[in-house]
């Protein structure tokens, strides 16, 4: 051992400097800042659809504390894209930009730099989830307090759906690192997350669940899984219930077992590749 | 042995059927600069990546202070590297990169300050690394290696890009750290490149050691030769033939092999012969270098 080598409590320094390496560019205050602003402008879209309704015959309008929680439940089924991109981006730029070089030159032990990947990826998730509350909050507070029946911000349920929905956005950030790992081509990795977000999941959610034998199999997609933990859905609410969801508990742990087999692929592959 | 000693030990890698560097052994030393040259594709960089444990050997080992170097409990602040296809983020600041490296190697913000200045970049450390050159990247490069003030440093064609007052202040500034007892490898494909900062070669050619020695060894092996312009070049040629020496027309003139000028000068004299130029020609590394590595392919 060289006698003057200082120690360093390894992962510890390398956390510090996974965030240092995502808080030193852009990407993750445009991707935070704009996840705000799309949720409060869907949650005031959503706010005035259920404050505003005119009475229907077929369907019960949501009211009272039921509005409440059916706009603040969205903030995983709208905003879960911005987590799973910037998590994907953290792994992928380092790939891109060709930093993995110099990142695996002061950490050599790859599992310690993929580690501290994900830890990161949770952190900047959950801090995710509270900007998107913050934005789903700044629009529809004030349009379910002034047209609706107020916003129930003290009532458990309502605390409970915004907790867990940040929780949520924290795995969905570590579930993004993961892929990263696994997909480290950035444009392909981008497209595979759009394209499985915004069409393959919806569309095979409401295929498998117009199969009777297979409608348990789409609780274990990951958007449903991710739906369970908030038990509160978009699509639970247009398809007329979720009554395919898993457990809350079940989903949060099908989405860390995705996670998990990501991670265990991607340490294989790409974190033990050659970097040349 | 000591923390800052490099070897290669019968290292060997195949990339598919492609053999990049086979039964390779050299060790490098501190307090030196040793030039580690071979054309483009004679493996130095693969080399270079196996000795800082990005790339696995397929044969052999390659070590750093006696160890493989992710053994080290703080590799980084042991040696100092700058590859050549070591990227930069373009939307990150060069001190932004530095402190986002510098937890790592157990130094802090002030210290990358410092290396910025130290390589001359100190107020262009706040500008996105997209506006920057080619030469203030191997700047920026030379900066992330001098981090930890490492006991060896490890730089992949560090020349490149630079402009010939960049080159002139690189030379300088690695015998410097040479000077103070550091190991220092220094890539080039081009041995008239580092010919003035080196005082050990180690020469490749397709993966394999061709020559390792001091620079006076190898310059040894050039020989000399004198260049002679003369208006009676029937009779330069008499003389040579009568004194057995080789000579051959190059350039405007001749070039006599294996005499120096005083010998040629005197001879001239002695024989009423008159000469216009008499030029003794240093060694010429890049022949001896032309030679060893062709010789390989």
């Amino acid at each position: 051992m060289s006698p003057t080598a200082p120690t360093l409590n390894r992962f510890g320094v390398a956390l510090l400097a996974e965030w240092r390496k995502l808080t030193s560019t852009a990407l993750w205050w445009v991707l935070g800042v704009g996840m705000a602003a799309y949720l409060a402008f869907m949650g005031a879209v959503l706010a005035f659809t259920f404050a505003a309704a005119p009475p229907s015959p077929d369907t019960p309008a949501i009211t009272g504390v039921d509005a409440a929680l059916a706009v603040l439940g969205t903030l995983n089924a709208i905003g879960y894209v911005f987590p799973l991109l910037v998590g994907t981006l953290l792994v992928t730029t380092e790939v891109r930009h060709r930093t993995l070089t110099q990142s695996l030159l002061v950490e050599p032990r790859r599992g310690v730099l993929l580690g501290a990947k994900l830890v990161v990826a949770a952190a900047v998730g959950l801090l995710y989830g509270v900007l998107g509350v913050v934005g789903l909050l700044a629009t529809s507070a004030p349009v379910l307090e002034l047209v609706g029946d107020g916003i129930f911000l003290t009532d458990p349920a309502v605390l409970r759906v915004l907790g867990l929905g940040i929780l949520v956005t924290g795995l969905w950030a570590v579930l993004g690192a993961a892929f990263g790992a696994v997909v480290p081509n950035q444009v392909a990795a981008i497209v595979a997350v759009l394209a499985f977000t915004q069409f393959v999941e919806p569309i095979a959610r409401l295929g498998l669940s117009a199969v009777d034998s297979l409608s348990g199999v789409a609780a274990f997609l990951p958007g449903a899984a991710a739906d369970a933990v908030v038990g509160a859905s978009l699509f639970g609410e247009i398809s007329g219930g979720g009554g395919d969801l898993l457990p809350g508990w079940a989903g949060a742990l099908v989405l860390l077992a995705y996670a998990a087999v990501l991670t265990v692929v991607g340490r294989w592959t790409t974190f033990a590749r050659d970097v040349a | 042995m000591d923390a800052a000693v490099l070897a290669v030990e019968a290292l060997g890698k195949s990339f598919g059927p492609v053999r990049a560097v086979d039964d390779l052994t050299f060790e490098v030393h501190p307090g030196r600069v040793t030039g580690f040259l071979g054309p483009n594709g004679s493996g130095k960089t693969t080399t270079l990546r196996m000795l800082l444990g990005l790339v696995r050997p397929t044969d052999g080992r390659a070590l750093v202070g006696g160890r493989p170097y992710g053994d080290h409990p703080v590799p980084g602040a042991l040696v100092g590297a700058a590859l050549e296809a070591t990227g930069f983020h373009p939307g990150r600041t060069g001190l932004g990169h530095l402190t986002a490296y510098a937890p790592q190697v157990g130094v802090d913000r002030a210290r990358c300050r410092e290396v910025l200045e130290l390589v001359g970049l100190g107020p262009a450390g706040d500008r996105k690394v997209g506006g920057y050159s080619l030469g203030m990247r191997q700047r920026l490069g030379l900066a992330t290696a001098l981090l930890a003030d490492p006991p060896a440093l490890l730089l992949d064609e560090p020349a490149n890009g630079l402009d010939p007052e960049g080159i002139v202040w690189l030379r300088g500034f690695l015998r410097h750290l040479a000077a103070e007892g550091r190991t220092v490898l220094v890539s080039s494909h081009v041995l008239a490149e580092v010919q003035h900062t080196v005082d050990d070669v180690v020469v490749i050619a397709k993966g394999r050691l061709v020559h390792a020695s001091s620079l006076a060894e190898l310059a040894a092996l050039a020989g000399v030769s004198t260049y002679v312009e003369t208006p009676d070049p029937a009779g330069l040629a008499a003389l040579c033939a009568q004194r057995g020496w080789v000579a051959a027309p190059r350039d405007r003139g001749t070039q006599v092999d294996d005499v120096d000028a005083a010998t040629v000068g005197a001879a001239a004299h002695a024989a009423g012969l008159e000469l216009h130029q008499l030029t003794t020609r240093g060694a010429d590394l890049e022949d001896v270098f032309l030679r060893l590595t062709g010789a390989a392919s």
